[in-house]
């Protein structure tokens, strides 16, 4: 679908600031619902309910003093938060939130999608390699083995989609997925094992708990980012919320669905004036945002309640076990298919 | 002057040589602090001679001809080491080569303090070593100065004394609990384990007056009886404990991520125990049956019933299970110390005014409880002359035990002091040698060490 250029640009701009606000909003989702965890109210005194926590802490972060260590490379020390965020925001491009509703509607938006996570492994490396800290080049340097550790598992989990759909463009997959009575035709329901593959190593992509060892508080104090601080700590902060996120919204749009509503060939059989019309968009956002926010809550939750891998348990994970299930996966969907088409 | 590094003090030296206002004869005192520079020289040294150990391979040559290993320094402050130990470590990527560990940012000199208190002034001090269980610290003080002085004490205070240390013991692995799984990144329990530490913060609260330093304990019995609400709060938690540890453990015990973290983890056999003087859970994880309890028993641990929880497997693993092991049989102690406590009455301190202070009541309206709370205050329990003893009792973290000897006056003439978490920490550096990075977190926190009670 052909748009305007000024559309474009509109979408553009509604989706960079959508992301960075819910940024916002999962940062005061992250510790209202771990305080809920803890059996603790979480932060209940900046703004009614607490809701304007995020900002002040942003807020804060804007007017503390940037520390650059004199033994860094403050060149590299300042591209690395940026690179993180730029990534991070770009992601976003190649979501449809809704039919029509993409900023990037390429042929091989699904392999952009993998180069761009496969980029961002950079910011990290770079983060902690520039830091001149131990600590740091401990955590960058955990950060890459686990990117292409679990990257290779990623792209055969992506893959087996792909097959399914042969397309590797995003909006041909979701719409692939409108088949059967708009449930079913899921690609959680066709490809289960490549669903569980690919949320796993979207948790080590993202570098979120339980495999947050590039930041591994406890043991690297930090990791990565030990030596940053003020805003360019923020941005390190906001790339991870804007990632799971954005890898919240890439689960659904691979497995759950995408952005249509569940049983949405009966709801427009039931109403045809639907079809088409403004209200089918808005639904379908409202839909889109809720499945991934049910995801980013997955994130969360998982978060919080499990301890982290240790470094051999997270190679033995990502090589011994879920590659070969990846491999054999990718056989299966293909067989599969060969026997059904 | 001779060429010694610190100028500071050679300064005051030569300030205090000149002052026209001294009216001191020898006022050269070079000869006298000599000894400080020599002190910190050997300090010094002694720590540089530990990193080129750690650089070098220990063996004076060079090794690491690729320059593959890096030295990493861990503490003193650092999240993980609990406290201000500071580990020295030689990595290979991830690998940990080896491993120097340093202690004493928490020294106090709590021994020689001792030397210049009475029995009973001192008292308060032992809270402040191990402080994640001081009333356990407080029995055993107490205890030692009783074994000295040849004091009896009433049963029914050796009751409150057990049934406080156990929970004291709670206290202590709750901490060992969320702090060692906080540092393998479960956070949330942290904070629940700490809930649990809020109720035993209460008990504490009630029945000595204080929620961490608990000083209840006295030369001679307890400060007070424990009344109704105490009671109440010790009953509720011993009955409410054991379904919050079994909601723990179902989380735990079947978590693949930390099983995995855990087991085979900084494997000591029973030999390296023995061998390494490590006590407490540390030593009977690897199989070796020795509890101070039950072996050389104190207080009244003769008369409850309870089971020495023993594992063989002598990792991380087996030392996890010990401890939550040990915290079910606390509940089963203080449940039966509760039941005898309904019974059993009397008063709770030694009714003998030149061994136990007196009671309030005594002091308040006799002439002669007056004085002798005055000098009991002044100059306290006097054990005989030469008099030397050492006792020990089972403390959370193994064999808390305290030597003392007497001159016959109220202060302690020495008094010396067997902590578990100092001699625990000495197996720390065989432990982490081969392990990863992840491991040095859950090692240290298999091992529980207070920084209070090792660095004295």
């Amino acid at each position: 679908m052909d748009l305007a250029w000024y559309w474009t640009a509109l979408i553009a701009f509604a989706i960079t600031n959508f992301l960075l606000i819910s940024a916002s909003v999962l940062v005061y989702a992250e510790r209202k619902v771990s305080g809920y965890m803890q059996n603790r109210p979480g932060p209940n005194r900046v703004g009614p309910f607490g809701f304007l926590q995020p900002f002040a802490d942003v807020v804060k972060l804007v007017f503390k003093e940037n520390i650059v260590p004199t033994l860094a490379n403050p060149f590299v020390h300042s591209l690395a938060p940026m690179m993180m965020v730029v990534i991070a925001m770009t992601a976003g491009a190649l979501i449809p939130f809704a039919r029509g509703v993409v900023v990037a509607d390429m042929d091989v938006s699904i392999l952009v999608l993998l180069a761009l996570t496969s980029i961002s492994v950079y910011g990290v490396t770079l983060a902690g390699w520039s830091s001149n800290s131990k600590y740091s080049l401990l955590g960058g340097l955990r950060s890459s083995a686990q990117m292409i550790s679990y990257e290779l598992s990623m792209g055969l989990a992506v893959l087996s989609v792909v097959l399914i759909a042969s397309s590797l463009n995003m909006v041909t997959i979701v719409e692939d997925q409108a088949g059967g009575y708009g449930l079913f035709a899921w690609n959680v329901f066709r490809n289960p094992i490549g669903c569980i593959l690919f949320i796993v190593t979207a948790f080590a992509e993202t570098n979120r708990a339980p495999f947050d060892l590039p930041e591994a508080e406890q043991e690297l104090v930090g990791g990565y980012h030990t030596e940053y601080s003020g805003m360019k700590f923020g941005m390190f902060f906001l790339a991870e919320y804007v990632n799971f996120f954005v890898a919240s919204f890439v689960i659904v749009t691979l497995f759950f669905g995408g952005y249509l509503l569940p049983f949405e060939s009966v709801i427009i059989a039931q109403f045809p004036a639907l079809a088409d019309s403004y209200l089918l968009m808005a639904l379908q956002i409202g839909t889109v945002v809720i499945k991934a926010g049910f995801f980013a809550y997955v994130f969360i939750w998982v978060r919080w309640t499990l301890p982290r891998f240790k470094y051999t348990q997270l190679m033995t994970l990502g090589w011994k076990y879920l590659l070969p299930i990846a491999l054999v996966n990718v056989l299966l969907v293909a067989l599969g298919l060969a026997i059904l088409h | 002057m001779d060429q010694r590094p610190l100028g500071v003090l050679r300064k005051l030296n030569l300030r205090m040589t000149f002052s026209p206002m001294s009216i001191i004869n020898n006022t050269n005192f070079s000869e006298t602090l000599k000894f400080w520079p020599r002190h910190n020289e050997a300090i010094y040294r002694r720590l540089e001679s530990k990193h080129s150990w750690v650089e070098n391979g220990g063996d004076g040559a060079a090794g690491d001809p690729l320059e593959n290993e890096m030295i990493l320094n861990i503490g003193p402050q650092h999240p993980a080491t609990h406290g201000v130990l500071r580990a020295v470590v030689k990595l290979d990527g991830e690998t940990i080569q080896g491993c120097v560990l340093d202690i004493g940012y928490l020294h106090r000199g709590v021994e020689k303090i001792a030397e210049n208190k009475t029995y009973q002034e001192f008292m308060p001090y032992t809270d402040r070593m191990d402080y994640l269980s001081p009333y356990s610290n407080n029995v055993a003080w107490c205890l030692a100065v009783e074994k000295l002085a040849g004091i009896e004490v009433p049963d029914r205070a050796q009751w409150i004394r057990m049934m406080m240390s156990e929970i004291a013991r709670i206290s202590s692995h709750l901490i060992w609990m969320g702090v060692g799984l906080m540092d393998a990144g479960a956070v949330s329990m942290f904070l629940w384990t700490f809930q649990a530490r809020e109720d035993i913060y209460e008990i504490f609260d009630e029945v000595a007056g204080a929620r961490l330093t608990v000083s209840h304990s006295r030369i001679g019995g307890v400060a007070t009886d424990l009344n109704a609400a105490g009671i109440n709060l010790i009953t509720k938690f011993a009955a409410d404990f054991p379904a919050v540890l079994a909601g723990w453990e179902k989380l735990l015990n079947r978590n693949r991520i930390w099983i995995d973290r855990n087991v085979g983890i900084g494997h000591l056999s029973a030999e390296d125990v023995v061998r390494m003087g490590m006590t407490g859970p540390n030593l009977r994880g690897s199989g070796v049956e020795h509890d101070i309890r039950r072996f050389e028993p104190y207080l009244k641990y003769n008369d409850v019933d309870f089971i020495i929880p023993i594992r063989t497997e002598g990792d991380a693993l087996a030392r996890y299970f010990v401890r939550l092991d040990e915290m079910k049989e606390s509940i089963k102690i203080i449940n039966q110390c509760l039941d005898k406590l309904k019974t059993l009455q009397g008063p709770v301190r030694a009714n003998d005014a030149k061994k136990s202070s007196s009671s309030k009541n005594e002091v308040f309206y006799s002439m002669e409880g007056l004085i002798h709370d005055f000098m009991y205050t002044d100059t306290g329990v006097a054990p005989p002359k030469g008099a030397a003893s050492y006792h020990a009792i089972e403390a959370p973290k193994g064999e808390l035990g305290f030597y003392l000897q007497s001159d016959g006056t109220g202060n302690p003439w020495r008094a010396r002091m067997n902590s578990p978490s100092f001699t625990n920490l000495q197996a720390l550096e065989t432990m982490m040698e081969g392990g990863v990075m992840g491991d040095m977190v859950i090692l240290i926190g298999t091992i529980d060490p207070v920084l209070g009670e090792a660095d004295k």
